[in-house]
């Protein structure tokens, strides 16, 4: 913000969190990563830089904030090549998401388009996948717990019991050891990089293996086949192109730390 | 010959060449995407295009009387909703238009089927379609990853006749089949199928609940249970009793009864038999290839087979999985009800006897047992010989065995009860507003007067009933006085 100065910005930012609660970003330290995706059969060893990760995904309310000041982002205005028909179809109006929508849920029917836009106009970026999936890995007291059933059942019942076409509440679920909430059970989060993480049917990779489509192709595309949680995720993103939307699928954004 | 098949080939060439004709270029350089003629293909489609009917299960869609190509149109929609796996026990179904198993296709050798799937708008996970019947990648299933709110649409060729399992094929793949998305899809030859009196679709699955067999309420999925292969449950269209009493499968005296039988797994194997019958025709694994008087065939996981059997005397038969613990204990039941007048040429029920009260047993002396004795026996004999039916937690099974457990029948007149163990029961009776119309045997030679005397009263002061005993003394003379007229 160049133009602006600096006293006005911050009363602008103060704006901004009366209107909606402002996001809080958490520090994820740097570190040593197994991917459950197999990577030409094998489990791909990561080594991941520090960032930031917000510890709640994007809500309704904050989604709202974002569109009211970019009116280019308003369904209905927004060109349907970067967000599908059923954009936001959830709310009553372009900037009334109605008595049904509670400001404090997480948004959803929003495209990948529109969730790169929103943290963009927050400093930030979507995650790439490995990133999410790092986080995602942790419970309450380990990093790393997806080797527990105990966990792995926990989740698969969270998200089978959910019922509706809303994302359930946000929080009700400990934090992470990293302070992160709700990464695993509530809805589908867009990640950056999702269309060249698992190509499929889509135009833009004309004749390319759809591996994760195939009945057997998903027993060779993950190294670790007991993450039944995640396979779900992956399944849910690879049906999708960067426009579509989906009543479980939102975002959360991430920064990289300050300087790089 | 290797040495020869140069100088053919440069001939041949050479000739073709020389002699351009339009069948010989069309041989020499087939045009990139153009379908080989194959077994099966009788053309592009005709006619106008034709809505499948698709009907709930057991319900199959008419036979098809038709006898060119034509273009068929599926639509399927996948939905995720809440229903009973057992009275009182709900679990979260993935399903193909709501049911388990999804509706069933019936298509004709040669057709274009074009399936459209949706994905209801309110669900969770992306479903696709893997059809056995379509020769091509995935099945189709690279075609329609359909994300929740979206319709996804292929085409493919029905090239070969038989019985074709379809399935969601999305990771996690072992969670979507057995959350009961699965179906069948029947390729008729192309002179049809013979006539059939009755056509009933019944597709086997198991099912993995957090909880155990008929612990009640919403159930998750266990992903151990799944893993170890050790179902809760295993079932005939997706409900335990979805083919037992009011919804047993109807057939007539003299009839024949056609059975399109599915597995859709994910992971057992079934000894696919129908107590009473015999399969006239089989056809091994859903192919073309029919074994005759067949008493159980296997169906495996992701496979089907066309079973016809006659059904000369009435009543009723029952559909299991002979791998039969299944049956008894995991809700792998079903009935096909055959009215009609009795043939005792074909079957008939002797008289009973009391041949067992005549035989030299050890003298048993009936010593007046304590209470604590009386039920441990009681308890014994009720696991060893009642449980079978009745289930261990006297619960019986819907449509099948009657409830022990809070009978009313039992509890308003416990002394019919000693008659019913030692002479059998037959006929219809009604147990807590439920109909119940299944053959008890008599147990009358088998069972002492104490054994008797003991299991009454473990089961008169267990399983919630009202409490009493039956002495010893009581049963002799039951026995003594012989069967009710």
């Amino acid at each position: 913000m160049p133009m602006i100065s600096r006293q006005f910005a911050f009363v602008l930012m103060l704006l901004v969190s009366f209107a909606a609660k402002a996001a809080d970003y958490v520090a994820i330290p740097a570190g040593q990563f197994e991917s459950a995706l197999a990577i030409a059969g094998h489990a791909a060893h990561l080594r991941l830089a520090a960032f930031s990760m917000r510890s709640e995904p994007v809500t309704n309310a904050e989604f709202l904030a974002f569109v009211k000041q970019h009116a280019e982002w308003r369904r209905g205005q927004v060109p349907s090549l970067l967000a599908g028909s059923s954009y936001l179809s959830q709310w009553q109006g372009p900037l009334e998401p109605g008595a049904s929508i509670l400001p404090d849920q997480p948004v959803t029917q929003v495209s990948w388009f529109a969730a790169r836009a929103y943290c963009d106009s927050e400093q930030a970026r979507l995650p790439n996948w490995y990133e999410w999936e790092y986080v995602s890995a942790a419970d309450a007291t380990r990093a790393d717990a997806r080797r527990d059933p105990a966990r792995n059942q926990e989740l698969l019942s969270a998200i089978q019991g959910a019922s509706g076409n809303l994302p359930g509440v946000i929080g009700t679920g400990p934090a992470n050891v990293y302070g992160v909430r709700d990464l695993n059970r509530l809805l589908w989060e867009w990640t950056g990089d999702y269309a060249a993480m698992f190509p499929n049917a889509d135009a833009r990779v004309p004749g390319s293996v759809a591996n994760l489509a195939l009945c057997g192709g998903s027993a060779l595309a993950f190294a670790d086949k007991n993450q039944y949680a995640l396979m779900m995720r992956v399944a849910a993103l690879t049906a999708l192109r960067p426009a579509d939307t989906a009543s479980r699928v939102g975002f959360r954004c991430v920064r990289d730390p300050k300087g790089k | 010959m290797s040495r020869m098949l140069p100088i053919v080939l440069s001939a041949s060439l050479l000739a073709a060449a020389l002699y351009a004709t339009p069948a010989l270029a069309a041989k020499a350089a087939k045009p990139a995407g153009q379908a080989q003629t194959m077994a099966g293909d009788f053309g592009p489609p005709q006619g106008a295009p034709i809505e499948e009917k698709l009907v709930a299960p057991p319900g199959v869609p008419a036979p098809i009387h038709r006898n060119y190509p034509a273009r068929v149109i599926v639509r399927m929609e996948t939905r995720e909703l809440v229903k009973e796996i057992a009275d009182g026990v709900r679990y979260d179904f993935w399903t193909f238009n709501g049911s388990t198993p999804g509706p069933l296709i019936r298509v004709r050798e040669g057709d274009t089927v074009e399936l459209h799937l949706r994905n209801d708008p309110n669900s969770h996970m992306t479903h696709n379609i893997d059809m056995h019947a379509v020769m091509g990648p995935g099945g189709g299933a690279v075609s329609t990853a359909t994300a929740p709110g979206h319709e996804s649409v292929f085409t493919f060729k029905a090239l070969r006749s038989g019985v074709f399992v379809y399935h969601c094929a999305t990771p996690p793949v072992p969670m979507h089949i057995a959350n009961g998305m699965y179906g069948l899809i029947v390729v008729e030859p192309p002179e049809g199928l013979p006539k059939a009196d009755h056509e009933y679709y019944v597709m086997q699955g198991d099912f993995y609940t957090t909880g155990a067999y008929h612990a009640p309420g919403l159930q998750s999925f266990d992903m151990q249970k799944l893993l170890a292969e050790q179902p809760t449950y295993v079932l005939f269209n997706g409900r335990e009793g979805s083919l037992t009493g009011d919804n047993a499968l109807k057939s007539k005296v003299g009839d024949t009864v056609r059975l399109f039988v599915g597995n859709g797994g994910p992971n057992l194997v079934s000894s696919f038999h129908v107590i009473g019958a015999i399969f006239d025709d089989a056809n091994v694994e859903g192919g073309t290839l029919v074994n005759h008087n067949v008493q159980t065939t296997l169906v495996p996981a992701g496979g089907a087979t066309m079973v016809e059997l006659s059904t000369p005397t009435p009543g009723t038969l029952l559909i299991v999985d002979h791998s039969i613990t299944r049956a008894f204990m995991k809700g792998a039941l079903g009935q096909i009800s055959v009215s009609g007048p009795a043939q005792p040429a074909i079957y008939e029920k002797g008289p009973s006897t009391t041949f067992a009260s005549k035989t030299e047993r050890p003298v048993q002396k009936s010593v007046a047992l304590s209470v604590g004795d009386q039920m441990a026996d009681g308890k014994r004999v009720f696991s060893q010989i009642c449980s079978a039916c009745h289930q261990g937690n006297a619960m019986g099974l819907p449509g099948a065995f009657p409830p022990l457990a809070m009978s009313d029948y039992l509890n308003s007149d416990p002394k019919r009860a000693i008659s019913i163990v030692l002479h059998g029961l037959s006929g219809k009776i009604t147990v807590n507003s439920t109909g119940y119309e299944s053959v008890m045997p008599a147990l009358g030679p088998q069972l002492s007067d104490d054994e008797i005397a003991n299991v009454l009263t473990y089961v008169l002061n267990n399983f919630n009933n009202k409490g009493g005993t039956i002495k010893a003394s009581e049963v002799k003379a039951v026995r003594a006085a012989g069967p009710a007229k």
